[in-house]
This record gives C-alpha cells, sequence and structure tokens, in this order.
C-alpha cells in the first residue's frame, strides 16, 4: 500500500506502470485519475485544495485499510495533491490492484466515495474574474457512501 | 489545547490555528464557549449542521467528549478526491 500527499504534479502513466509491473497473482489493476475541470466556458483560472497536514495520511490510510478488507485485494495505491492547480491538471489518482477485476472495480470506486467525503481535502476555485469560493460538499456524494 | 479551522471556518474566524484553555467537557460545549467570544465565532458557528469536527485527527461528533484531547479542528464537509 503506498499513500502519497504532495504538492508537486506526478506522473499518471509512470505511477500506473510502476504499480502495474511486476505482478504475477494479479489478473486485474484498475486505476482512476482526476482532473481539474473547468466550468466549461473558460471561467475556472485555478483551483487551490487545502487540507490538514496532521489527518490527511491517517484517514487516508484507513479508507484504503477499510477497502483492503472488504475485498481480495494485492495493493492500493493514493495520490492526493494539495495547493494551486490549474484546469487539465491532475489532482489525484487510486490504483487497486486485484486477481479479479470485480474486485478491482469495486474498491477503486469505494475508495472514491471515501475520498470525497472522508478525507479532510477542501476545494477553492479561483475565476478568472478574480471571484473565489468554496466548493459545497453535494448530498449526492453523502448519500454515495450508504452503498458500501 | 490546539483548535484548528480550516476552509472558509479558517476564513471567516481569521487564524489556522490557537490555543484554547477550557475546561468543556464535550465539543458542543467548546463551540458554546467560542461564540461567546467574539461575533466572528458565533457566525462560523452559528450553523453547526454546515460544519464538521475531528478530535486528536480522528471524525467525530459534536457530542464527543474532548477530555483530555491535545487536539479540535473545525471545518466544513470535506471536498477530496
Amino acid at each position: 500500500m503506498r499513500i502519497v500527499v504532495q504538492d508537486t504534479p506526478f506522473d499518471m502513466g509512470a505511477e500506473a506502470e510502476a504499480f502495474a509491473n511486476g505482478r504475477h497473482d494479479m489478473g486485474a489493476v484498475v486505476t482512476f485519475t482526476g482532473i481539474v475541470r473547468d466550468f466549461g466556458d473558460g471561467g475556472l483560472d485555478a483551483m487551490e485544495i487545502e487540507h490538514y497536514p496532521g489527518m490527511t495520511r491517517k484517514a487516508l490510510e484507513t479508507i484504503a485499510e477499510e477497502a483492503r478488507t472488504r475485498w481480495s485485494l494485492g495493493d492500493v495505491l493514493v495520490i492526493h495533491r494539495y495547493g494551486r492547480m490549474e484546469p487539465g491538471e491532475k489532482i489525484m489518482m487510486v490504483a487497486t490492484a486485484a486477481p479479479h477485476r470485480k474486485d478491482a472495480f469495486e474498491a477503486a470506486e469505494y475508495l472514491m466515495d471515501y475520498l470525497k467525503s472522508r478525507a479532510p481535502f477542501w476545494k477553492k476555485e479561483h475565476a478568472t474574474t478574480g471571484e473565489t469560493g468554496w466548493v459545497s460538499a453535494k448530498d449526492e456524494d453523502e448519500d454515495a457512501l450508504s452503498r458500501w | 489545547m490546539d483548535v484548528l479551522y480550516f476552509a472558509w471556518v479558517r476564513e471567516r474566524i481569521g487564524l489556522p490555528k490557537e490555543k484554547v484553555t477550557t475546561d468543556a467537557a464535550t465539543v458542543a460545549d467548546l463551540v458554546a464557549e467560542l461564540r461567546a467570544r467574539e461575533e466572528r465565532y458565533d457566525l462560523a458557528f452559528s450553523d453547526l449542521s454546515a460544519l464538521r469536527v475531528a478530535v486528536d485527527q480522528e471524525l467525530t461528533d459534536f457530542d464527543a467528549s474532548i477530555k483530555d484531547a491535545r487536539e479540535v479542528a473545525f471545518f466544513p464537509p470535506m471536498t477530496g478526491g
């Protein structure tokens, strides 16, 4: 299991390759990458992500450990950035390795659902107009946890 | 203990962290003490349903005990991923 919290960019291709490389007992690797998305009109200048340094790693480890108890997984990778990112930059990625794809897919979805609502990160949008606003948590994100 | 604020809670109160000496038994008691201090605290804590709390870096509820706690953090619902 590898948990990374950093402000610098990461190479999703290199991370996925390193994660999948050399495994002979894992038939499936699933990766998900989250990317800073513009409003669709070029109005987003940047996304700023604040986190709770003392708690973040522990929260991510707890979520990843829980995934490992629920599914048959060989390995889990979580990378999450903080700081300022521009549209198109990668915010975070998760990867799961499992003997079979169902476990890998489901565990990746579980990780994403819990990362959204239970990992101490907060997103602030900076519009090109100079306006800023904290992204509100969505009810559907909280509801998504109840399916697990 | 250390009291930490994140995101708009930090902005509304105007600082990220402060030392607080308190005899409050629970998070809710601590919130009541903070609200009585100044209007900026009162405003930040006016809707507890919009806030989350962690005691010693573990998510918990507002009725949780803070006896012997070293760190209490207040923040809005998280928006990771």
